[in-house]
């Protein structure tokens, strides 16, 4: 279990792994495509990392509902409850 | 008492004894293919690494690119059409129901009255056939057997759809497998997982173009026609994001069984051919494998985009051309694609 703070701590590595973007670029109110400039294929990649990294599952159908940075630890967090 | 079966004697080991491609003269670029979709050469590099893909021209068919490469193959492992016992030819793109490419095929290379099928089997089925081709030979049903994937997906696409044609070409790969001293090809794994057949698939079948067609025709509408034929002929679509999910972290995996039952490890592999779908797949794979910087990996999807069946044996082929120093090494090999349907095993490089 990790708090939300944690969560965006390590999703912001597993960006910055995937893209090379500065962790601290990755805030709650960005989005991936628009102002990350991350595409379906890194996200795919982003999504599997954060799977391993937090023990949860994110189907394929919920991706495209992970719009925002926030979006994405929210989802975690509900699925680590 | 009844009387006793006679069957096959096996034969112990197998191997492949030459390779074979054809690849059409033709080229388009992401110049061209911009012309037809929204995109941008930078876009298409930077998501797919596919840089051209060679296209065949009206007149040259599936059939025809089979017999380039098989020729080739023919001549690398030092037999003549006459010598073979089976002619496999793996394609989604033959456009007969039936007869088969490979019956065609056998007749023109002389290998007459050989065994000749086709097998549908996509991306995977260049893997597929070597594992029945390994199978018809240690069965002792068969001494040398010709294994082709050969595809014209350019006669199934739509230029202006943007998950899946933008990245196809036409070409074909071949290999010819025998019986050897030594073992010279892994325990293949073949499967299937048929809950995801829709992730990659044709947007409509032939009866439903033939039915749409005949009322068109019926109601004398020019225009319904015209949409119908540009609607309705089936062309391939796909789920991106799905299939490189499933591409990547499930076919590592099986990369990975294929290693073990073969009974080496990545450190002793001389290359790595995975099916040329997309770079960052095959990057992708590479870095779940750790497999050693030695090992020469396939990517000749650069040039020559994804050529389904035909994209193993076409990237096998130009690896052992330009650097002839792995002829007896291992190669892994892996495809997979529409069904879906998954197929990899090692082979010895000839």
């Amino acid at each position: 279990m990790a708090d939300k703070n944690e969560i965006l701590a390590g999703l912001a590595e597993i960006v910055n792994e995937e893209t090379g973007l500065e962790t601290e670029e990755v805030q709650l109110d960005k989005s991936f495509t628009e102002d990350l400039d991350i595409d379906s294929i890194s996200m795919m990649t982003i999504v599997v990392n954060a799977e391993e990294k937090f023990d949860v599952k994110i189907p394929d159908e919920e991706v495209k509902n992970l719009s925002t940075v926030g979006d994405a630890v929210d989802f975690i967090a509900n699925a680590q409850g | 008492m009844t009387a006793t079966l006679n069957q096959p004697t096996p034969v112990a080991a197998t191997q492949v004894m030459g390779l074979g491609a054809y690849r059409p003269t033709e080229i388009v670029d992401n110049e061209q293919i911009c012309q037809w979709i929204d995109s941008s050469d930078e876009w298409i590099r930077k998501r797919t690494g596919i840089q051209t893909r060679h296209r065949a021209p009206a007149d040259v068919s599936v059939t025809d690119m089979a017999e380039g490469a098989a020729r080739e193959a023919l001549e690398q492992a030092g037999l003549q059409g006459s010598d073979l016992d089976a002619v496999i030819i793996s394609t989604v793109t033959h456009p007969f129901q039936t007869p088969s490419a490979a019956a065609d095929l056998a007749h023109r290379l002389g290998a007459t009255p050989a065994a000749a099928f086709d097998v549908s089997a996509a991306c995977a089925g260049y893997c597929y056939g070597v594992a029945q081709a390994d199978a018809l030979v240690r069965s002792g049903l068969a001494e040398h057997v010709l294994v082709i994937g050969a595809e014209k997906l350019s006669d199934f696409i739509d230029n202006h759809e943007r998950t899946i044609s933008f990245l196809l070409g036409d070409g074909a790969g071949a290999v010819v497998i025998g019986p050897s001293a030594t073992p010279g090809i892994s325990p293949s794994i073949i499967r299937s997982n048929g809950e995801k057949w829709e992730t990659i698939s044709m947007e409509s079948s032939l009866l439903n173009f033939r039915d749409t067609l005949a009322e068109a025709r019926r109601a004398q509408d020019a225009s319904a026609l015209l949409d119908t034929e540009n609607r309705l002929w089936p062309t391939l679509r796909q789920e991106g994001q799905t299939v490189f999910r499933w591409a990547v972290w499930e076919m590592a995996k099986v990369a990975q069984e294929a290693l073990d039952v073969a009974g080496i490890t990545a450190d002793d592999l001389s290359a790595f051919v995975p099916h040329q779908a997309n770079i960052r797949i095959i990057d992708e794979m590479v870095k779940q494998l750790e497999l050693p910087e030695s090992v020469l990996v396939g990517r000749d999807i650069v040039d020559a985009g994804n050529t389904s069946a035909a994209s193993i044996p076409l990237a096998l082929h130009r690896l052992a051309k330009e650097n002839p120093e792995i002829s007896g090494g291992y190669a892994l090999q892996i495809g997979f694609g529409a069904g879906l349907v998954y197929g990899a095993q090692v082979i010895r490089i000839p």
